[in-house]
């Protein structure tokens, strides 16, 4: 009984730190006090977060290293932007399709490509996401290496912290869970888990196809917020990027990855000042944080309400 | 184990503290501009890094260089130019960002950035809060204008001629100088700049009585072009037309010239880099010719002082990019003076009105699309130094 009220306790909890968190925001925007600078760096936080928490799916619980997220983006991106921009349908059909035609790219590739294991499949991926860029840049329809230019700024923040927030949802949840105990078991090894009947090849696609589909919503809400998509924004280094993230943060840790994206978008941000040695700066701090804490910020740990009763030295 | 972990908390928070407080100075100190009366604060959001660092660099430098004497002259409306630089990236989403926070800082206009792309990340920002933008050289027409609405962007200016132009210009050059008749086109095909280029090349030599006996594509990042000039040597063209980027156009020249191709090759500013003689070599950049908005070697004596007072202060040459940047520079104080104060809606009204202003770049007026009508030089490489060739007025 005791422990079922806790429960409850500790969801309205969360649910009341996030409205809050919406609401201050929110009320921000809407009387002008949050300059336009910061709501665009708030923007990136959310996307990213979207794409590290996506990522870390992949990557850090089901360990498939995969370096072509930003290949799933680009559908996402395109597919919600020709929606809008061209077809005149309301943003949430946008979206939807987004998330849909991402995660179908991910079924497509993740069906022939995840029997390859570490190296080959991280070339497999790497090489379909430059597929993707390069087929965008030869489709006239979306004006080839120009990109579409001019799209609505649709992506208001209820609409990006929402998407991050059910993205956080889903994947926590769906790592809880007895698919997710067997998404981490391929992880953990791979022949072991096959050995106690689990149908790796599934659990693995699956992990890829809920991976792309929200790489594909954090796609879509890019193109409605940054004005302009082209090919190129969504080359091999993007992929890198969001890579970074998951793994300074911690394989295998959803709360890390996303310290992990705000923490490297506010640095990003932070080094604009110094043009000159930002790159210098950035890879500095990266190396730094990789010496000490070669697992990542997070390890394989979990931030929750629970770490923070043991450092104020309270208890749950 | 519990105080490492503590430690490493302490040290998380410390760390992202400290990023948030650099977030802050980053975003609203100086909040100099006019009415601190003291200064006036130009952007220059340019690709200081990322794919078209060099462009990017080196328009920054040139943009520096105009302002430094102008501030020595004695600056503008009696007050001193700020310039606040930032990087880019070479990514639209950042170069937005940049905006929002130059925007922020309370400048007058912003220079840059360089490609069409990161422009058009800047666009909505600089419309939004109605302050103009001078791209040195973004090129391609639906930056001043909008697509849809066949609108000109009222906030958004270039000092440098747009693609059409560069492939028209090398058109002519070829059918009337080179008396070309049979030409190969071995474009980009990854940039819009490359087929633009391919595009407008084609229909004025045809025009010009010339026949297109094949048109082959590359894209970014090729790097072994043998195949496709095999082919071309096939053709036996009497001028061959290769609109892309330095990266792709050195190794690809050099691989032509060992295959022994000896027909002329025409190319666009794209190829205007210190790269190309190192990668492709002196001999094999012979006979090559290629459109830029200007020349170093022009004789006029404005260029001349440019580019003497260029080689002082940072002991190279000025390429094509830091000449426009000077040149945004050189506008925009010509606009400031015009309006007679620094409010960026006052200068974007006196933008649209220059008439017959006097650049490095050649003398330029602004048209109703926010386009400069201006002359066009075409360079050729010889022995590895550029050696210009003509200019040609539209």
């Amino acid at each position: 009984m005791q422990k079922v009220n806790n429960k409850w306790i500790k969801l309205g909890v969360e649910v009341l730190i996030l409205a809050a968190l919406f609401t201050l925001v929110q009320y921000l925007i809407t009387a002008g006090l949050l300059k336009q600078y910061y709501q665009i760096s708030l923007a990136s936080m959310c996307i990213n977060v979207i794409l590290a928490v996506s990522l870390s799916l992949i990557n850090g619980f089901t360990g498939q290293l995969s370096l072509g997220h930003a290949g799933f983006m680009a559908v996402g991106a395109y597919i919600a932007a020709i929606m809008t921009n061209m077809l005149d349908l309301p943003f949430i059909t946008g979206i939807v399709a987004a998330c849909l035609g991402a995660g179908l790219a991910g079924f497509i590739i993740g069906v022939p490509t995840l029997r390859l294991k570490g190296d080959y499949l991280a070339i497999a991926t790497l090489a379909f996401g430059e597929i993707i860029r390069v087929t965008l840049q030869n489709i006239d329809y979306v004006n080839g290496p120009a990109g579409i230019m001019g799209i609505s700024k649709l992506s208001t923040w209820s609409w990006l912290f929402g998407g991050a927030i059910i993205t956080i949802v889903v994947i926590v949840n769906l790592v809880n869970s007895s698919y997710g105990r067997a998404i981490i078991s391929i992880r953990e090894d791979e022949i072991a888990s096959e050995l106690m009947g689990i149908n790796t090849t599934k659990y693995k696609v699956l992990a890829f196809v809920v991976g792309a589909g929200f790489a594909g919503l954090a796609g879509a809400l890019y193109a409605h917020y940054f004005y302009i998509i082209k090919p190129e924004t969504f080359n091999f280094l993007k992929s890198f990027d969001i890579l970074v993230m998951v793994v300074l943060g911690g394989l295998g840790s959803t709360t890390g990855a996303i310290i992990a994206a705000l923490f490297i978008t506010a640095l990003t941000a932070a080094l604009q000042s110094f043009p000159a040695i930002r790159m210098v700066l950035y890879a500095l701090i990266l190396i730094i944080v990789m010496i000490y804490r070669p697992q990542g910020l997070m390890g394989n740990k979990e931030l929750s309400m629970k770490i923070f009763g043991r450092i104020w030295g309270g208890r749950n | 184990m519990r105080i490492g972990k503590k430690i490493a908390m302490l040290v998380l928070a410390l760390f992202v503290f400290s990023i948030a407080a650099g977030c802050g100075g980053g975003g609203g100190a100086t909040p100099t501009g006019d009415k601190a009366g003291d200064a006036i604060n130009v952007g220059i959001n340019v690709e200081l890094s990322g794919g078209v660092a060099s462009y990017g660099t080196n328009a920054r430098d040139g943009a520096i260089l105009a302002i430094e004497q102008i501030n020595k002259a004695g600056g503008v409306l009696g007050k001193q130019l700020k310039p606040i630089e930032r990087d880019c990236k070479s990514i639209a989403d950042e170069a937005m960002s940049i905006s929002a926070a130059l925007v922020g800082e309370k400048i007058v206009a912003q220079i840059g950035p360089l490609t069409s792309g990161d422009v058009a990340g800047s666009t909505p920002v600089m419309m939004e809060n109605k302050v103009p933008l001078i791209a040195p050289a973004a090129t391609a027409a639906n930056v001043t204008v909008d697509d849809k609405t066949g609108k000109t962007r009222d906030y958004i200016f270039r000092v440098c001629f747009i693609d059409p132009f560069q492939g028209t210009l090398m058109a002519q050059f070829a059918s009337n100088d080179l008396n070309a008749k049979k030409a190969v086109i071995y474009c980009d095909n990854s940039s819009d700049y490359g087929k633009g280029l391919a595009q407008y090349f084609e229909k004025t030599f045809t025009a010009n009585g010339g026949t297109i006996l094949a048109q082959e594509g590359f894209v970014k990042d090729d790097r072994d072009f043998r195949a496709a000039l095999t082919k071309i040597k096939g053709l036996n063209p009497d001028f061959i037309y290769v609109p892309g980027y330095y990266q792709e156009v050195a190794p690809l020249i050099k691989q032509a010239r060992e295959l022994g191709i000896t027909a002329p090759i025409g190319g666009c500013d794209g190829w205007d880099s210190p790269d190309m003689v190192s990668v492709a070599g002196n001999d094999a950049l012979n006979n090559t010719f290629f459109t830029n908005h200007y020349s170093s070697q022009d004789k006029d004596p404005q260029v001349v002082e440019f580019v003497g007072a260029f080689k002082a202060k940072y002991n190279k040459e000025p390429d094509a990019f830091a000449a426009l940047g000077y040149d945004s520079v050189q506008i925009m104080v010509q606009g400031l003076k015009d309006a007679g104060e620094a409010n960026p809606v006052k200068l974007t009204e006196a933008l649209a009105k220059i008439k017959d202003f006097n650049g490095i770049t050649g003398k330029m007026s602004i048209d109703d699309q926010h386009n400069p009508v201006k002359a066009g030089v075409i360079l050729e490489f010889k022995d590895g130094q550029q050696v210009m060739k003509t200019r040609i007025q539209p």
